[in-house]
């Protein structure tokens, strides 16, 4: 019994241990954090610029109206001075002219519809911002591609670099690093031409692009939160009346 | 029945700011049972007076069809079924119909909670015993609830036509595909198609707004009414009709108006804190309540890299992978060894001799060279089995008592060692296929069998205490 017992404690410990080994044979991608603040209004309103200037013409956004950006703190009249290029109306949806099947055979592949692109792209290995912050600073030159342009985080994208002048032209480089004992190669990604932002800034112009990207796929999110405050509280002043109802009633239950 | 002359009842507390009041009741009374419906399941239902944590949920789970019903009435307003609009409807309503991203959220979250205040519903049948006689009617029909839910939610996660709508429904539809002469047929009949498409949204609609949430009604309907019939059972296992005081009211219960009407609020309270916590600050609850992958618009040349259905679903769909064309084998030894089992300690002739012949013609199935059945159907047979050998549970457990506090080590080993088995075969249906994780599906999957199928001996052979009289507080 004794022995059965130990078999029976072993097994149990196999199987409650078990998860860790297959996460650990899982091969990560390592996604940096996206340095955004759902709150910073000026940032928003800048990512929206960046939205509808460098994205907007390629990709649509279906789903999204432009009188939208109310929420982060714009007037109808500023976003149609500054955000509306076409002859589209202040409560439109952002869409394009584009055609999808053109669109399919020029680039190999329709670019998607961006409205909810940052709740998609959520894994494990992080947010969907983390994945776009990520993505959009990881492209790099590549001659064996039609486009000549490769990203790391999304292998051989169909996209080019968009904002290539912005950031500049990386590389693919080799760096030898001192292993345990030995030495290993490690691709890394080296800006090989600058471009009109330094390092900094472009990494800033891309966490205000995420910013808004992540407010676009889901514009009530604000508010979800602050009405979940009120909500939880209130349940909270419910929960002691009820619970004193209860005491109150249950006195002479023995 | 005669309809005799109904005599007006008395209400007390019959003022003269009441008489109003108390006269439109006694006018209705005289023409339909009102107060007497109100009696027989409220105020003088007496249930057990020691009910504890895990009596909660048998309420909270009908608190959560109230939300799924009233919130699905709101989205269907909204929703398209078809599948050039469903996506955009969906967006639709989280963007521009007012106050629409909350209803869906707590249509989304609902679906969550329902499994989960029903497999801890379920829990509590399985700790005290509520399956074992007189209530097998209501834990019948309790799964026949259970398995409905199922049904509702694999249609209803087709309807947002994301991703993982289109590719679950796909894996699933396909397992039919599996099934021996009859199975493509059957799964272009479900499909109303070749591929799955605006006809499967469609039907997959009607079923889930209309059909299924019926026969639901109906079953939840049914299994109240068998409760109120037996009574409840209780943390001790002990039935408190056996002593009554002179007016015929069990010595141990109390009505369930107003006790556990009060008591049940604070725990709807504490349910609805959570609900809403999830509601308001995690609705995708990273990823288990809504995928992530159902952001994407369904697209049948895209096959995800990882198709994983939604976590209620997970322990079966490990069984289902686990069943693999070397596993058969093992699970041909384990056939003959419990036909054997039987075969050993059966008293009757006919029992010992149907189980000897029901295991080879199964081995045959399994193992038998050009007779064998592939690995894939038994996979989905074993799958069905795993959900539908709950429904045999009121007959294979033996013990002498049903709760689990008189119960012996053995029963209370075999039950904690099932919930475990259970979450790691869950936590393995959310992973893609690894070696080892198939292995250990496997060994889960004899051990989530042999929990049901080996109780009637391990549980009569148990060391039991012994039940007290009456209930203990």
């Amino acid at each position: 019994m004794g022995k059965n017992m130990n078999k029976l404690k072993h097994l149990i410990a196999v199987l409650l241990l078990a998860p860790a080994f297959a996460l650990a044979a899982g091969a990560e991608i390592k996604l940096d954090r996206a340095p955004i603040d759902e709150n910073d209004q000026a940032s928003l309103q800048r990512g929206a610029r960046h939205f509808v200037n460098y994205c907007l013409n390629c990709h649509s956004a279906n789903y999204m109206r432009f009188n939208r950006l109310r929420d982060i703190g714009l007037t109808d009249q500023q976003i149609l001075d500054n955000l509306v290029f076409t002859n589209a109306k202040v409560g439109d949806l952002m869409k394009i002219a584009m055609d999808p099947k053109d669109a399919a055979s020029w680039f190999g592949a329709a670019p998607p519809e961006l409205s909810v692109i940052a709740r998609s792209r959520a894994s494990h290995a992080g947010t969907g911002a983390d994945w776009l912050y990520s993505y959009l600073r990881s492209f790099y030159r590549d001659a064996e591609r039609p486009t000549g342009w490769n990203n790391t985080v999304f292998p051989n994208v169909g996209m080019p670099h968009v904002l290539w002048e912005l950031q500049g032209e990386q590389v693919m480089a080799e760096r030898k690093v001192q292993g345990p004992g030995f030495e290993k190669t490690e691709h890394v990604l080296k800006l090989d031409k600058p471009g009109k932002l330094s390092p900094v800034e472009y990494d800033q112009m891309v966490a205000d692009l995420v910013n808004y990207m992540v407010f676009m796929a889901e514009p009530a999110r604000s508010s979800r939160t602050t009405i979940g405050i009120f909500v939880l509280f209130a349940l909270s002043l419910l929960f002691i009346l009820a619970y004193a109802l209860k005491k109150e009633y249950w006195k002479d239950v023995h | 029945m005669a309809s005799a002359p109904k005599e007006p009842v008395q209400f007390s507390g019959a003022g003269p700011l009441n008489a109003p009041i108390s006269g439109v009741l006694t006018w209705v009374d005289q023409r339909f049972p009102l107060m007497s419906i109100w009696r027989d399941h409220l105020s003088q239902y007496y249930a057990p007076k020691n009910f504890n944590f895990w009596y909660f949920f048998g309420g909270l789970a009908m608190l959560v069809l109230v939300i799924q019903i009233v919130t699905g009435i709101f989205l269907v307003m909204h929703y398209k079924p078809s599948a050039a609009e469903a996506f955009a409807s969906v967006e639709y309503i989280m963007r521009d119909v007012p106050a629409g991203w909350f209803i869906r959220y707590m249509h989304s979250t609902g679906a969550s909670a329902f499994f989960i205040v029903v497999y801890l519903h379920m829990f509590r049948g399985l700790l005290y015993g509520s399956y074992r006689q007189p209530r097998e009617l209501i834990w019948i029909f309790g799964m026949l609830i259970y398995l409905c839910l199922m049904a509702e939610a694999f249609f209803g996660y087709l309807l947002p036509w994301g991703q993982m709508s289109f590719w679950g429904a796909q894996v699933i539809i396909n397992l039919f595909d599996a099934l021996p002469l009859i199975g493509p047929d059957l799964s272009t009949w479900i499909r109303g198609d070749f591929v799955i498409s605006d006809a499967t949204l469609n039907r997959f609609f009607a079923f889930h707004v209309i059909a299924i949430p019926l026969v639901l009604l109906g079953l939840v309907a049914a299994h109240i009414l068998a409760l109120h019939e037996v009574g409840s059972n209780n943390p001790d296992g002990v039935e408190i009709k056996q002593h009554k005081d002179a007016k015929g009211i069990p010595l141990d219960g109390i009505p369930f108006h107003p006790y556990y009407t009060v008591k049940d609020l604070v725990g709807v309270v504490v349910f609805l804190f959570l609900f809403f916590g999830v509601v308001f600050f995690m609705p995708e609850m990273g990823g288990y309540f809504l995928e992530f992958n159902n952001f994407i618009p369904a697209d049948a040349l895209k096959t995800p890299p990882h198709i994983a259905p939604v976590w209620y679903f997970t322990p079966y769909y490990s069984i289902l992978r686990a069943i693999t064309e070397d596993f058969m084998l093992v699970l041909a030894i384990g056939v003959a060894a419990y036909s054997l089992l039987i075969w050993l300690t059966a008293r009757n002739q006919l029992v010992k001799m149907a189980a000897l012949a029901i295991g080879l013609v199964v081995i045959v199935l399994m193992k038998g060279g050009p007779l064998a059945i592939e690995a894939k159907v038994w996979g989905v047979a074993m799958m069905g089995a795993a959900t539908l050998i709950f429904f045999l549970l009121p007959w294979l457990d033996r013990s002498p008592v049903k709760s689990i506090r008189y119960k012996g080590p053995l029963f209370k080993a075999a039950l904690t060692i099932f919930v475990i088995v259970f979450l790691v075969l869950g936590y393995y249906g959310t992973q893609t296929v690894t070696p080892a994780g198939t292995v250990i599906s496997q060994i889960g999957t004899l051990i989530y069998f042999s929990f049901f199928l080996l109780m009637p001996w391990y549980s009569a052979m148990d060391k039991t205490k012994p039940v007290p009289d009456r209930v203990t507080m």
